[in-house]
């Protein structure tokens, strides 16, 4: 660890080592949640005529799975890695404002205890425990979330909650930006910089652009609900179209801000588990930046089932088909990069390549959702379930889960039991396949998304026992993972420097670093710095200990504080509390005044 | 001293006719709003004289072309993508509504 | 504002705290573009009065546009003083900028005052939503404006506004001139164009 200890050091960390442990640990937790909110869907889908929960509480469970999942696991398990690894591998001390860092994690903590306060909140509002969650979905339709058809306060908790989050994801996307293009060490330009650390590029210029959309969006549904206003109520002369637009032009962006950093793992584990360079690395770095711009041209194929016409169908179609070319491009460049390697079958490589063969199989039913009149078909049914489920477990989770095998050693010190992690692997893969692909038959046989239960007859029951079974082998296998985790603490085997034989800047420095990371900050002459292949040597790793002491800044209080105010402020329209929200406003202001003056060497 | 790309700055004689020439656009556009002469081509001027004076503060005022082309990249690249949002966005609602409609509620065929 | 990454050695030469505001400012040009894309898209689906025409005070909106570009006017002003050291003339210019931002501001309550008196709130129909949420947020944008110039006028006043924070004036000078660019387009879309 690095150095100081206790829990005000912890507090006022501003270590990006450090904040990217405290977003991993509380990610996981989140997706704990999330799974178990799963479980429950599935349990109550496992029989028609379900019994296992009500109506309402489903409606919370489906909401709160997705938001949770998607705001509070994936992302949030992403950004640990941003955290912990991209300065390490472009030869940084640390991020370009780790002030600024730190209050990103606090918020996203804050935000995400605000969304989940509604499980138990209920009370407070005089109404039962499991009764106040947000219920309209993750992405929140207009209008069933205006005031007149959602009376209640769960809209509110997710609204609220999840302009908290942006103002998280937000910072942090500036801040990136300016890390990986200002903070390199010498030598390293942008063509060698590893792909994690450029698709870590591409996802935050696609938070930048695309999270100012929801704002605006949330801030609409706010106005709606607590003031009065009209934006999405047809009898003002609205149009509920406006929600879908705009917040689709957020959505399918963020579908690829979750995947291109799983993305950028997949392009770094495979080369260190071929002993091989990732095949075509500068075709994979120019599609993932592609991806990212035509990421912005497909957000109506969401739509296609509400009537924009002709044109606009066949546009969007167009697009949409597009974008499976980059895509594809690199599927095709991380085969080429295992074909001839030296493959050592460790677990994150299993994940790895886990993730080429599910995204495949989500890619491919993302190509027939591409096709407005297959998609008539598909849309809102359990098709798109499954679609979106291969693609974010099986892409991003798996992609996420490599990471976490490939880089815990060098985040704890500890190597992860390859045993665990093979059994963890396979009965992931299993339960993955038994839960999602039953979804694809479930759905076109015509069982529709978000209701909580379905009757016999339909001809889906058998498929969603099966579907049911494998989410709870999900369950098990997570718990092994879990299980891992926890031993590989006081059991696990230490980890050199470079348990994997990498090539890139990370695995140059002792596990875990030194608070300032590199001793001397190395001079790059290429790509892969640390192998030697037939154009270069490879460099020698930094000395063991720094020439002269280096200067590591300290913690700093305002990051924490300065995030606290933004939850008080979101309680006031909660509560209805006028008072709350100059508190939270004050609380904020003072936390950045006292940020901005207070002395802080980098 | 950082180590910062220095360029020239704009001495205050440049900042004072950019100030002069907004007056004057400023004043144009409000002459073409109240002139009925101008009302054919009300929308194209004003967009154009709007878009002169926008960049006119952009490059001069917040240095841009004196700056590192990486920081027009870093703004033209979003103001860019918001443009082609805005303008996606009119044509899709277009065949929602009949846009030029004052005071028409009807939502119109798909 | 205390020092930050501008002082260390960085890849593109190019001042950190800079580079994250110019990303700041694109992040926000999509913030404004999807509340004047909403403004357009409403615009004269209103089902009841008032509308623009109606209401609207293109006199008093054109002094408040002058306001505002004069306002940048003096923020350049007070760069080019604060880059060469002027105290005096820092002083001066910071304070002008922030006091037309407070006349701004000052006319826009009156602005939405006397439209409110005059049938215009947020829940009429939707011209009052989507003008006072478009303008409303610039509003806002304006205030932390004003409170960020006061504070470095308040640290000139202290005698701590040299060369060496000319890097903080000048990224408060950015945000400042967003904030009027952002109102030329908003007279146009919505004041000119009915």
């Amino acid at each position: 660890m690095t150095g100081s200890r206790g829990l005000r050091s912890w507090l006022t960390t501003t270590d990006h080592k450090r904040i990217g442990l405290l977003y991993f640990y509380t990610a996981f937790a989140f997706f704990l949640v999330g799974g178990l909110e799963a479980l429950l869907i599935r349990a109550q889908l496992a029989r028609p005529n379900g019994t296992v929960v009500g109506a309402e509480t489903y409606n919370q469970l489906f909401t709160m799975h997705g938001t949770t999942m998607i705001f509070l696991a994936l992302m949030p398990l992403s950004a640990a890695f941003f955290n912990y690894i991209v300065p390490l591998q472009i030869g940084a001390r640390d991020v370009a404002f780790p002030r600024l860092n730190a209050f990103s994690y606090w918020v996203f903590l804050l935000g995400g205890l605000f969304l989940n306060a509604s499980w138990i909140a209920g009370p407070v509002f005089r109404a039962g425990v499991l009764n106040v969650a947000p219920d309209a979905g993750w992405f929140g339709y207009a209008n069933l979330t205006e005031r007149q058809y959602s009376p209640g306060p769960n809209v509110d908790f997710w609204l609220l909650g999840l302009q908290i989050l942006g103002v998280s994801s937000l910072a942090a996307g500036f801040n990136f930006i300016v890390t990986i293009l200002n903070l390199r060490a010498p030598g390293m330009k942008m063509m060698r910089l590893p792909t994690f650390t450029w698709m870590t590029l591409v996802t935050q210029f696609l938070v930048i652009t695309a999270f100012p959309v929801i704002t605006v969006a949330l801030v609409f549904l706010m106005f709606d609900r607590f003031f009065g206003a009209h934006f999405y109520l047809p009898q003002a002369g609205a149009t509920p179209l406006l929600w879908q637009h705009l917040f689709w032009l957020f959505g399918h962006p963020e579908v690829y801000i979750l995947i291109l950093p799983a993305m950028g793992i997949v392009s770094e584990v495979l080369p260190t588990f071929s002993r091989k360079p990732l095949f075509g690395y500068t075709v994979v770095v120019y599609s993932g930046v592609l991806i990212g711009f035509m990421g912005w041209g497909v957000w109506s194929h969401h739509m296609f089932s509400v009537g924009l016409g002709p044109i606009a169908d066949s546009v969007f179609s167009a697009t949409t088909m597009l974008i499976a070319v980059p895509t594809g491009v690199k599927i095709f460049n991380w085969i080429a990069t295992l074909w001839g390697g030296t493959i050592r079958g460790t677990t994150a490589l299993h994940f790895a390549v886990g993730f080429i063969a599910m995204f495949i199989i989500g890619g491919l039913s993302g190509v027939t959702h591409a096709s407005p009149p297959a998609d008539l078909q598909q849309t809102d049914t359990y098709y798109v379930v499954a679609h979106i489920h291969y693609v974010l477990f099986g892409g991003t989770i798996f992609g996420l889960f490599a990471g976490m095998y490939y880089w815990w050693p060098k985040m704890t010190g500890r190597l992860l039991s390859e045993t665990l992690g093979k059994v963890h692997f396979w009965l992931t893969f299993i339960g993955m396949n038994l839960a999602f692909f039953p979804m694809h038959l479930i759905g076109l046989l015509g069982m529709p998304r978000r209701i909580y239960t379905y009757a016999p007859d339909l001809g889906v029951s058998s498929l969603n026992l099966v579907s049911t079974i494998g989410a709870f082998l999900i369950g098990v296998a997570t718990l092994v993972f879990v299980v891992n985790l926890w031993r590989t603490r006081s059991q696990g085997a230490p980890a050199p420097n470079d348990p994997w034989g990498g090539a890139t800047l990370e695995w140059a420095i002792p596990s875990p670093p030194p608070p300032y990371n590199f001793s001397v900050i190395p001079t790059v002459a290429n790509r892969l710095p640390r192998w030697k292949t037939e154009h270069h040597d490879p460099m020698p790793d930094p000395p063991a200990a720094p020439p002269a002491p280096v200067h590591v800044p300290g913690g700093s209080w305002w990051p924490p504080v300065a995030a606290l105010g933004l939850p008080v402020l979101a309680l006031a329209p909660l509560t209805h509390h006028l008072w709350l929200a100059f508190l939270g406003v004050a609380i904020t202001i003072y936390g950045i005044y006292r940020w901005a003056f207070e002395p802080f060497e980098l | 001293m950082p180590e910062t790309r220095e360029h020239a700055h704009p001495n205050v004689g440049t900042y004072l006719r950019v100030a002069a020439i907004l007056v004057i656009l400023t004043v144009l556009e409000v002459g073409v709003f109240y002139v009925p002469a101008f009302h054919v081509v009300l929308v194209p001027t004003l967009l154009a004289l709007s878009a002169v004076k926008f960049a006119l503060v952009v490059l001069f005022y917040m240095h841009l072309k004196m700056d590192s082309r990486f920081f027009s990249f870093l703004f033209g690249g979003p103001f860019l993508l918001a443009v082609v949002v805005l303008v996606a966005l009119l044509f899709l609602f277009f065949g929602q509504f009949t846009l030029r409609g004052v005071g028409g509620g009807g939502v119109g065929g798909g | 504002m205390t020092h930050a990454a501008a002082v260390h050695h960085t890849s593109m030469g190019l001042d950190s705290r800079k580079m994250a505001f110019w990303a700041f400012i694109g992040s926000e040009c999509l913030l404004f573009g999807s509340l004047i894309s909403t403004y357009l898209i409403y615009k004269g689906k209103s089902v009841v009065g008032p509308y623009p025409h109606d209401i609207l005070n293109i006199p008093f909106t054109s002094v408040s546009t002058f306001d505002l570009l004069m306002s940048s006017l003096m923020m350049v002003l007070a760069l080019a003083a604060v880059q060469r050291g002027d105290l005096k003339w820092t002083k001066i210019w910071l304070f002008a900028t922030a006091f037309l931002g407070i006349l701004f501001l000052g006319g826009q309550v009156y602005e939405f005052s006397s439209f409110v008196r005059e049938g215009l709130t947020l829940q009429t129909n939707l011209f009052g939503c989507t003008f006072f949420v478009l303008t409303g947020t610039h509003g806002a944008h304006v205030t932390v404006g004003v409170l960020w110039l006061l504070t470095l006028w308040v640290r000139a006043l202290q005698g701590k506004l040299g060369p060496a924070q000319a890097v903080t004036v000048e990224i408060s000078g950015l945000y400042w001139h967003f904030v009027d660019v952002v109102w030329i387009v908003i007279f146009t879309l919505v004041y000119l164009i009915q």
